[in-house]
């Protein structure tokens, strides 16, 4: 690829990605009242999109080899813990960080 | 008025420190990665500027070593960052009334940016738009500086933190409970889970996102009835 290649496809990265972030927003303008329908998907798709995002994180860990995604359901059981137990987000994340490193650096 | 900045600065940084770490490790991964590739500081550094989208530059390293071809560029964007269309459906009111700072906020609704702007309980006294404003700067400069620290110090760096890349995962275990226990039903988030791991145990890791929330939409729209009926989000 030469440098004008390169410059080209990362404009088109760039704003295909700008695309998809402002495409609800020129379609549904402010000024303008949203329908019914896309009001209704705008509250019910967070807890939704949420959960895909977990998986999402979890999708390259490997149940049926390695360490059988064990360090994850650990280290996540250790968030959910701390989080009912606290309800401070950075404490629940720093000890589920840290519970996975030292799973994986010296256990697993 | 200085101190309405400095108070939604204030307000916004503990949010995030997590991604901090996470931005910082990933930027710099990113960054290292393409300076092994053999791409100069200069790319992660205008890249992590104008693309804020961290899988996506990953991905990009690969489009940008291989042949030339804008279409299949554009297509992988669109399919790997079609969630963002979820983002700004549930942005519509929060962004509303932010005046220029929502151009910019837009830009940077990375999936971070959005889950905390979406979640954080604003204190009374913040203004929410220059809260979010912050929110979405922090995150665009610690990407951007780990990436372009990456790139230029790249194989120098050390590594001894295996397994740090978790906290992104952590990050979003405690935003999917942060809204579980603000929703008095569960649906959506039952839903949202259950469909996104049938569709990566269907289609595997590469390619069970569109499945996902092609299933997802469906699925919340033919429970449009009930689901209003319940009036769950109120």
């Amino acid at each position: 690829m030469t440098v004008a290649e390169q410059i080209i496809t990362i404009a088109i990265i760039a704003l295909a990605t700008m695309l998809v972030r402002f495409l609800p927003f020129m379609l549904f303008p402010a000024g303008r009242s949203t329908p019914k329908y896309i009001q209704y998907l705008g509250k019910v798709l967070p807890a939704a999109v949420f959960g895909l995002l977990v998986v999402y994180c979890l999708k390259d860990v490997s149940i049926f080899s390695g360490s059988h995604g064990l360090p994850e359901l650990i280290a996540i059981a250790v968030v959910i813990l701390l989080h009912l137990w606290r309800r401070q987000m950075l404490l629940s994340i720093a000890g589920g960080t840290v519970c996975y490193m030292l799973l994986v650096q010296l256990v697993f | 008025m200085n101190s309405k900045y400095i108070c939604a600065l204030k307000a916004a940084f503990p949010y995030t420190i997590p991604i901090f770490a996470g931005f910082w490790f990933l930027g710099l991964t990113y960054g290292i990665y393409m300076n092994v590739s053999g791409f100069s500081f200069w790319y992660p550094m205008l890249m992590s500027l104008t693309i804020f989208a961290g899988s996506m530059e990953f991905v990009a390293v690969n489009l940008l070593l291989g042949a030339f071809n804008p279409l299949q560029a554009l297509i992988m964007t669109l399919m790997i960052n079609a969630r963002h269309l979820f983002y700004g459906i549930s942005m519509l009111d929060k962004y509303k009334g932010t005046g220029w700072k929502k151009i910019y906020l837009i830009f940077g609704m990375c999936d971070e940016s959005f889950s905390i702007n979406y979640t954080a309980e604003i204190p009374a006294g913040v203004d929410k738009g220059w809260f979010m404003f912050f929110v979405t700067l922090l995150n665009h400069f610690y990407w951007f500086s780990g990436a372009t620290l990456g790139g230029i110090f790249g194989s120098f760096i050390k590594f001894n933190t295996n397994g740090l890349e978790f906290v992104m995962t952590a990050m979003f275990v405690v935003i999917f409970m942060e809204q579980w226990l603000k929703d008095k039903k569960h649906t959506s988030a039952v839903i949202g889970l259950a469909l996104s791991a049938l569709c990566l145990i269907a289609f595997g890791s590469e390619q069970f996102m569109i499945p996902s929330m092609l299933g997802i939409l469906a699925v919340l729209t033919l429970l449009r009835k009930p689901l209003e009926r319940a009036g769950e989000q109120e």
